[in-house]
């Protein structure tokens, strides 16, 4: 395998380029050719044992920690990662890419369909949490990385997490999973079936074909974002940041303004999305998510002993206020490991913010992570 | 490796009863004190559950493998004979059903430690029986209403629910209130009145465990004890 590497200036980003490559996906279709977008952070030491994979969530971007050139502010994670952080990038070796399919440099949509003018829009292949992972596997065996020492991610970055255990044990030495599951709900699908009606029936949309006018599915994008954004917090954190408190006026206008706080919030959350992220990126990550379920074969995996898995220790992280990936999802994972007495470590955060606690100011979160990486670090190293 | 010097009595009693480069499991592991001791000085493997949320993080925070739970609940999702041993320190008298908790540690392990305070201390029958008013000490130090100690029990309690059960006990040892160490005999009269502290290693009765061999995998099996 031959991997062309280039840096885009603009998205200030490093760019992998798998030409020729064939990438037979989950849903039996062929990507003959794709991009990953990545940014790294820190340095590879000599014996190339400290690198870290970061997955992003269903919005992020590889942008996890210094400037996101996409919406000019700091990067997703970037409390968590950094100099001297829980992710200590002066000891680890960060790795963040854009998934498959999503909208900040990799392919994905909205970028040109190989050998031709036309984005794929519609026509890009539905893929699969396995599939982001097959290509992050690529990326990672490109960069001349025999092992990871660690990967890491929240919400559908700890599908891929738990992908990376179950389909290259071999390639890593431990994964944190934060706020995730075994499969996703059927609650949860139903919310991403939502928004992705909004889109769809946006008149804009146009089977996907929105980019052709150079047009955007403002509306339906917004409202998908708007419905998601409240299954990531929960009522008691909306109540103590909202209330019933009105915005910009003393008196409610008996009409349909937004005269809630909350509704201009929402309104807010809606229209800054829409400048950030493709609606067709949005239909397909969303799609991949519903398709997690590791309900049946989780066990199946990992249960027998010539798995090349038996190394792998699992830190599972999740918030007592988080009702989109509740607790009893991650006592799941941890049920199953336990009686398959794995190295697994499991801790439930007590916290009011809601799914989007992972990105928020946790000390607990971030004490466990940091712990547990140096602890594991410090034992490979001895 | 440093060899740890044991901050609690009870955790250096604990660590002469465990072989080295056992499998271990903690049930109410704290923040992994009796864990990192047990590895350093044991080489063991080590497993944890602990019920407060602090401690655990704690633990993990420390490196360890620990999984905050309650094990009255989760003690059900680890395998038949998946530890060598299972301890569980002074918590015995604070579950809601000590008797399946005892089972429990011994489907899961080979051997179980337990230690717990000694009900029959002669204090604790002093007191009741000159106030008579429930025994507040320096183990037991909860007034009744406040106490997370449910089950109160003597060593003579203990030895008649373990003979209930079929379980062996192969090592005794109790402490008296100063900290002076003796072995608990068959004789429980006097011991019952002067142990304060008791720690016991368990197990079914001793057998020769079945072996498979193939060329891939031993299989071995603890079959149940008839009485």
């Amino acid at each position: 395998m031959k991997t062309r590497f280039t840096t885009d200036t603009k998205l200030e980003s490093e760019i992998a380029y798998f030409e020729n490559i064939n990438l037979k996906i989950e849903s039996g279709d062929i990507i003959d050719s794709f991009k990953l977008a990545f940014k790294t952070y820190g340095k590879l030491n000599a014996d190339k044992t400290n690198a870290i994979l970061v997955c992003h969530a269903l919005t992020g971007d590889q942008y996890v920690a210094g400037n996101n050139p996409i919406t000019g502010r700091e990067g997703w994670w970037s409390r968590m990662v950094g100099p001297n952080k829980p992710i200590d990038t002066n000891k680890f070796f960060v790795i963040c890419s854009n998934v498959l399919g999503g909208c900040a440099g990799s392919t994905g949509p909205k970028e040109l369909q190989n050998g031709s003018n036309v984005a794929y829009g519609g026509n890009f292949p539905s893929i699969t949490i396995k599939d982001m992972v097959k290509a992050q596997s690529l990326l990672i065996e490109s960069l001349n990385i025999e092992k990871l020492f660690s990967v890491i991610g929240g919400s559908m970055g700890a599908m891929q997490a738990l992908q990376w255990a179950i389909d290259f044990p071999d390639k890593i030495l431990n994964i944190i999973h934060i706020a995730g599951a075994l499969k996703h709900s059927a609650q949860n699908i139903a919310f991403h079936e939502v928004g992705r009606q909004a889109i769809m029936s946006d008149p804009i949309w146009k089977n996907g074909k929105y980019f052709e006018n150079n047009e955007v599915p403002e509306r339906g994008l917004s409202v998908a974002r708007m419905i998601a954004h409240i299954t990531y917090l929960s009522e008691n954190a909306m109540h103590r940041k909202f209330g019933r408190k009105l915005q910009s006026r003393d008196i409610i206008s008996f009409g349909f303004d937004a005269d809630f706080q909350v509704e201009s919030y929402l309104r807010y959350q809606g229209k800054s999305f829409v400048e950030r992220f493709d609606a067709n990126s949005y239909l397909y990550l969303t799609r991949a998510m519903d398709y997690f379920d590791h309900d049946e074969t989780f066990r199946k995996n990992i249960e027998f002993s010539h798995n090349p898995n038996n190394h792998l220790k699992y830190l599972i992280v999740s918030f007592t206020s988080d009702w989109l990936f509740p607790t009893i999802e991650s006592k799941m994972i941890v049920n199953q490991l336990n009686s398959l007495s794995r190295e697994v470590s499991f801790l439930e955060i007590d916290t009011d913010k809601g799914h989007d606690s992972f990105l928020l100011e946790e000390p607990q979160l971030d004490d466990v992570i940091k712990g547990f990486l140096t602890n594991n670090f410090a034992k490979i190293d001895e | 490796m440093n060899k740890i010097n044991s901050i609690r009595k009870d955790w250096s009693l604990i660590e002469t009863l465990i072989a080295e480069d056992r499998k271990i499991l903690d049930i109410g592991c704290g923040d992994g004190g009796l864990m990192e001791q047990l590895e350093n000085n044991r080489n063991a493997i080590t497993h944890g559950i602990e019920l407060n949320r602090d401690l655990a993080a704690n633990a993990i925070a420390r490196g360890f493998n620990v999984v905050h739970g309650n094990a009255e609940l989760d003690l059900s999702q680890y395998s038949n004979n998946s530890f060598d041993y299972v301890i569980l320190s002074q918590t015995l008298q604070a579950m809601m059903k000590p008797k399946d908790i005892l089972s429990e540690l011994l489907r899961i392990g080979s051997k179980a430690i337990v230690s717990f305070p000694n009900f029959g201390h002669w204090k604790i029958r002093l007191q009741l029986l000159i106030s008579g008013k429930m025994p507040v000490t320096e183990s037991l130090p909860y007034t009744w209403y406040d106490t997370p100690n449910i089950h109160f029990f003597t060593i003579k309690d203990f030895l008649n629910l373990c003979n209930e059960m079929n379980i062996v006990i192969e090592k005794s040892i109790g402490l008296t209130s100063k900290g002076k160490q003796f072995d608990i005999s068959e004789s429980v009269t006097g011991i019952n009145f002067f142990t304060h502290e008791a720690i016991f290693l368990l197990s079914y009765k001793n057998y020769e465990p079945i072996k498979i061999k193939s060329s891939k995998k031993v299989f071995a099996k603890n079959s149940v004890i008839a009485n």
